[in-house]
């Protein structure tokens, strides 16, 4: 890393030697439509880490996808002519996210950037987009604050938040009869944000949160907490754990057999790869809510289909959302004839759309949040499952308008 | 009192992991001077092997609490022979760095190859279920592992008291240049502990998969917990690293029913007093530490 900077430095030393020494020059500046002659995606997610299966490499191979489908369409009459895919490793830490989205839209060109997992790390990036007057399309970020109080022109945040979450399965877990809860989250940001936002989906429905237990984050025994939120003998117990945590807590409320005592389970925050690291017969019956899944109808299972050919293995919604992203930002450009930041931004203001993953999307104006159909789903049990990657049920679909914060609620103003 | 009961079946569980781990360090760390880094990810190993070999040939749970350990023995005698043994003549701290940076490649490379998102695992059905007591519901897999963890440090224990290659080892342990003053040849039982505390990593590990998610990054948490239940009981103590296990296991769920926020805390703190009164751990000799 550090040999690799240093390398960089010199080659910008060296570079910068040899053009003071040939008097003028240097690459004259096209003044044309595409700034730097061609249209730069960067890709900047976990490519390592926890996140890395869910998005990471596989979400770059999608932006890849979309950029092919985008030559396909348009051929000759593309406006963007020369576009490049790059991507970098932000390591889940907002530092590293800050530096390397400097690095990108300085350094690479990037006209925009694309998923960043982690709340902190994205809000890290939205800044940048801001300094910089450049393009940041979240996907992997859950946080509301992407399009409340941090919002700006330059960033949309187009898959999922907490709010959608708690709302779509807070909401319909309450109606559907289990009206008394007890939440298990972690204890940092998006565990307390999803405290709070299902707390008040669950107040809204009709129901009440008897109590909220905080744990630590990471942790592997889940059992003392569990039996603590069971004791009031709730009707469902919600989780707000992701990744291996979920697994931990899953695994052990099954052990105890909780179920059989009529205390459900409700997910916060689920990824298709989380059910395929645990396997159905563990999560069977659990009821999440997923921003999209790859087998729902034909025109998605197409497309997981040449996922499947690319990657060898089934898109999460993250993958399938940066499709969406970078498919939207090009027909963007396209429209704009340019790609200069803020006409794009002009032309994704408002757009309504119907892709692979958006449906009934809208680009919503006043604060930037892509609102789309999201769904209620349900884990397969063993039985059902006819395929690999065959998880899930979608119980009903919650409509664009009703799936996320109402505008006027979100706290954005973009000055 | 059912609750109380109910923390207690769940810490001694918990414990469990944690004893069986911390023995096989406070072996390695007796006889060969070692700080083992990647226990953690041996750990993580043992499980990986468990989902792996369930997988790919089908071995269920039971075989691979045999299976397992073995194969992680013989993973542990490789890395002696081929690793640790060359550092062993310097100061510890190089074994130390050798080994954390062995758990780092062992890491990525499970990651390498399964991702990061962990592996399924099935339960033994035998195991499923509870045991009703009245009001009290205590799951049977976390009494399964905790009657068997007890039962292999006991057998351990007696194997380290009652039997001559226990009383060599622990000669070698304490007294190395006397036990060779008397002709015990000590070297030819360097190799053979090492892979006997690594495979009781494994067989924790063995243990954690139908209970824990099996994650590459699985051990890393759990090596720091572990060092701290070592250092409790007394570095290079056999009895220590059993009770010092236990203890912390109790701790922690005791911790997360009544002070949940700081229930990782609290085996810290309780590793502070510890080093503060009693400098050489719970069961730790002065002159060892």
């Amino acid at each position: 890393m550090r040999r690799k900077s240093a390398a960089a430095a010199a080659a910008i030393i060296s570079g910068a030697l040899v053009l003071s020494a040939c008097g003028q020059g240097g690459p004259s500046s096209a003044s044309g439509p595409i700034t730097d002659d061609k249209v730069v995606l960067a890709v900047l997610n976990d490519q390592s880490g926890v996140y890395k299966d869910l998005s990471g490499p596989n979400s770059v191979k999608a932006v890849e996808m979309a950029v092919a489908d985008y030559q396909k369409k348009y051929g000759d009459d593309a406006v963007a002519t020369d576009i490049e895919v790059v991507t970098a490793d932000h390591q889940n830490e907002p530092d590293v996210a800050n530096t390397k989205a400097q690095e990108l839209y300085d350094r690479e060109h990037a006209d925009v950037i694309l998923d960043v997992p982690t709340s902190s790390a994205a809000l890290a990036v939205a800044n940048q987009a801001k300094a910089k007057k450049k393009l940041f399309l979240a996907v992997g970020p859950a946080t509301t604050e992407l399009t409340g109080d941090q919002c700006n022109k330059y960033t949309f945040n187009w898959a999922y938040d907490t709010y959608m979450l708690a709302n779509g399965t807070g909401t319909a877990v309450t109606e559907n009869g289990d009206k008394d809860w007890e939440i298990v989250y972690p204890d940092y940001a998006f565990g307390q944000d999803m405290e709070k936002s299902f707390s008040s989906a669950i107040d809204e429905a009709g129901g009440s949160v008897s109590g909220s237990i905080a744990t630590p984050f990471p942790n592997d025994n889940f059992t003392t907490f569990l039996t603590k939120a069971a004791a009031s003998k709730p009707d469902v117990i919600g989780t707000m754990q992701a990744g291996g945590d979920l697994i931990n807590l899953v695994k052990q409320y099954n052990e105890a057999g909780y179920a059989d005592q009529g205390i459900d389970l409700a997910v916060g925050l689920m990824f298709i790869t989380d059910i395929h690291s645990l396997g159905v017969e563990q999560f069977a019956g659990t009821s999440f809510t997923d921003a999209w899944y790859w087998n729902m109808d034909d025109k998605s299972r197409a497309w997981a289909d040449r996922f499947m050919k690319e990657t060898g293995t089934r898109p999460s919604f993250a993958h399938a959302g940066n499709y969406s992203a970078a498919l939207q930002y090009l027909e963007a450009v396209q429209r704009a004839e340019t790609d200069d930041a803020d006409d794009v931004v002009d032309e994704l203001e408002g757009y309504k759309v119907d892709d692979v993953f958006l449906r009934n999307g809208e680009i919503r104006a006043g604060d930037h949040r892509v609102i789309h159909d999201a769904y209620l789903a349900k884990v397969k049990s063993p039985d059902e499952v006819t395929e690999d990657w065959d998880y899930e049920d979608i119980v009903t679909t919650i409509p664009a308008e009703d799936a996320f914060m109402p505008e006027e609620e979100s706290g954005c103003s973009m000055e | 009192m059912n609750a109380v009961l109910q923390y207690t079946v769940q810490g001694l569980a918990a414990g469990s992991f944690y004893a069986l781990a911390a023995l096989g360090l406070a072996i390695i760390f007796g006889v060969l001077g070692v700080v083992n880094f990647a226990h953690g990810a041996c750990y993580m190993l043992g499980a990986v092997t468990s989902a792996v070999l369930l997988d790919s040939f089908g071995l269920g749970f039971w075989a691979a609490l045999v299976v397992v350990p073995v194969l992680l023995f013989c993973f542990g005698v490789l890395v002696e022979r081929l690793l640790v043994q060359w550092l062993l003549a310097l100061d510890p701290l190089y074994n130390f760095l050798l080994t954390f940076g062995l758990s780092l490649v062992l890491v990525d490379l499970v990651k390498r190859k399964y991702g990061v998102s962990g592996l399924p695992y099935e339960r033994p059905d035998v195991l499923t279920g509870q045991l009703s007591l009245g009001d009290l519901r205590l799951p049977t897999y976390q009494l399964f592992v905790f009657v068997f963890s007890l039962a292999v440090c006991l057998v351990v224990w007696l194997l380290m008291t009652r039997t001559r290659i226990g009383m060599i080892v622990r000669a070698a342990t304490e007294r190395p240049d006397l036990a060779r003053a008397l002709g015990i040849n000590v070297n030819r039982w360097i190799t053979p502990v090492f892979g006997f505390g690594i495979a009781l990593a494994g067989l924790a590990g063995v243990l954690a998969a139908p209970f824990r998610a099996i994650t590459a990054d699985m051990g890393s948490s759990f090596v720091i917990i572990l060092f701290a239940v070592v250092v409790i009981g007394g570095l290079g103590s056999i009895v220590g690293a059993v009770v010092g296990g236990f203890l912390v296991g109790l701790v922690e769920a005791f911790g997360q029913a009544y002070a949940p926020a700081f229930a990782q805390i609290l085996i810290f703190v309780l590793m502070a007093v510890v080093v503060l009164v009693r400098p050489a751990g719970l069961f730790g000799r002065e002159e060892a530490a």
